[in-house]
């Protein structure tokens, strides 16, 4: 089977490359700007292709607890929603990754705090990378920047989802959630039929029971569980950093940035170079982990890092970390669901050399 | 080839659809495209723009504040966005309504009166693909076999009966677009 070439929103790549990534279930709530992912699945009528379960539940809590109990017996199951729904959302995703299960979350960002507004935002960051729920956990976190990542990360989240039995969050934005690029599309897969040994699906005679939960009564015995993560946040941030690197081969002034930020820096770097300045990027493919070790390489050869957020200034944070005060790391910023244009990012960077 | 379009107007002008057209178009010959609206309020109301960038280059920021060409469909549009209008480059605007005409001497301005041809042609709706037609003409980058195949791929199919009258809005606009 070959690929689909085809004109969508990244809302609606999610949707589709859901279904086409074998999915059993999606359960979600509407809010802008990630609507069209339900609305999209709900056209497409999942369950008559592949038997996928799309539900539109009765709030946001409700269909995260939804995604627990589909992840518990062994399921490939997602949600989607936008900020301040993964707010809503956030309990159940801390009880996931207590619970050591797989699932995808999907946050199109948009402005905040609070109801914000309904343009695009990267003001979610800490929330994503740092924990967003109670208690030590990390999400794996993939930060598309097109279209076409939109749908090729929601099979790669699932693949990580499962080997590492941890939630995945895909931390996207309104630009690219409702941005029209053309996407290759993978052909349909089967929807798996092996069910996973540490799935509650009922006690057979021939082995102990299953059980799935959160809690533990013991703090020992928690503090031995608090330490299985820590490993396996450490494996995770050994084996799965992902990053793409522009034009920093010669580089003297690197922007370090994310979706929709990284796209506009781009541009930001022709317009650069076009006056001599040698600048380059840096885009986090995964914010956890983050690639700290590039990052650390390139201050070495760099004089300066710009971190380009849609934020008042989180991600910059792990930069100023990762280069560890070899170089000044700035921040460069505009909030609110204002998108910041090539020339101001540009124009920033001259006013620092 | 890097072309980056804005194309502004009234909701309900068929702004967006345009830029669709226009994206697929470009999609079905091989070209890199992107198709960013404004989502915000303005859709439920007021005003529209897209911004579409066609190129046979992968596509940096897909939101930019300089175009070669604006397509801007009405007074508001016009005096927002005549200035984002690179040196050199194109306007092209419906003088349907206009009270303040473009005034720039560094770009090359086209008038397209697709209004009042679309109420010729008694049939409003293919306002926009007359101005389409216009653009065709004075930027041939997208062909007009390839702009049916997108109509027919976003058109639902109820409504395929209505891609001739299109099709003639289309050669009309390449008739009647005029610089001024």
């Amino acid at each position: 089977m070959e690929k689909e070439l085809r004109l969508m929103k990244g809302n609606e790549a999610v949707a589709e490359a859901a279904i086409r990534a074998g999915a059993d279930g999606y359960f979600g709530y509407p809010i802008t700007p990630q609507s069209e992912v339900l609305e999209y699945l709900m056209e497409a009528k999942p369950h008559e292709r592949t038997g996928m379960v799309v539900l539109q539940a009765e709030s946001e809590v409700a269909a995260i607890n939804m995604v627990y109990g589909g992840a518990a017996c062994g399921k490939r199951v997602m949600t989607s929603s936008s900020s301040p729904g993964i707010s809503l959302k956030q309990e159940g995703i801390s009880y996931i990754a207590g619970a050591e299960l797989p699932c995808l979350v999907v946050n199109v960002v948009r402005g905040g705090p609070g109801l914000g507004t309904i343009q695009p935002s990267q003001s979610d960051y800490f929330q994503a990378t740092k924990g967003g729920g109670h208690g030590d956990y990390h999400l794996i976190v993939l930060a598309p920047s097109s279209v076409q990542e939109m749908a090729d990360f929601v099979d790669l989240a699932f693949e990580l989802a499962f080997k590492y039995r941890n939630p995945v969050m895909m931390l996207s934005d309104g630009a690219i959630g409702q941005m029209m690029e053309k996407v290759w599309l993978s052909p349909q897969k089967e929807r798996s039929k092996t069910v996973p040994e540490w799935a509650t699906t009922g006690k057979p005679p021939t082995r102990e029971r299953v059980i799935i939960t959160s809690l533990d009564l013991d703090p020992m015995a928690q503090e031995r569980f608090n330490q299985k993560l820590i490993a396996k946040y450490n494996e995770i941030r050994e084996k799965e950093v992902r990053y793409e690197e522009f034009q920093c081969e010669d580089a003297e002034y690197l922007f370090v940035a994310y979706g929709t930020s990284a796209r506009v820096c781009q541009k930001s770097i022709q317009l650069a170079r076009a006056q001599g300045i040698k600048a380059g990027l840096l885009r986090p493919v995964t914010l956890f982990p983050f690639p700290v070790n590039r990052l650390n390489e390139l201050a070495d050869k760099v004089k300066m890092m710009i971190s380009v957020e849609m934020s008042a200034g989180q991600m910059v944070e792990d930069v100023m970390l990762a280069s560890n005060g070899k170089v000044p790391v700035y921040h460069y910023g505009r909030m609110g669901g204002m998108v910041p244009e090539p020339e101001e990012v540009t124009d920033f960077l001259k006013s620092k050399i | 080839m890097t072309e980056e379009i804005l194309i502004a107007g009234f909701g309900g002008q068929g702004v967006l659809s345009m830029g669709k057209i226009m994206a697929y178009s470009a999609m079905m010959q091989d070209m890199e495209v992107s198709w960013m609206p404004s989502y915000g309020p303005e859709m439920r109301g007021g005003t529209a723009n897209v911004i579409v960038i066609i190129s046979d280059e992968r596509i940096s920021s897909p939101i930019i504040r300089h175009f070669d060409t604006g397509i801007l469909l009405n007074q508001q549009s016009l005096d927002k966005f005549e200035d984002s209008i690179k040196p050199g480059g194109v306007l092209v605007y419906d003088g349907n309504g206009i009270n303040r005409h473009p005034v720039r001497k560094d770009i090359s301005i086209f008038r397209i009166d697709a209004a009042e041809e679309a109420g010729r042609m008694k049939s409003p709706k293919v306002n926009n693909m007359i101005v389409l037609g216009g653009f065709m003409k004075i930027k041939p980058i997208i062909t007009l076999e390839n702009v049916i195949k997108g109509l027919k791929k976003s058109l639902p199919e109820r409504y395929h009966n209505l891609i001739p009258v299109n099709e003639t809005a289309l050669q009309r606009g390449m008739e009647i677009i005029r610089e001024v």
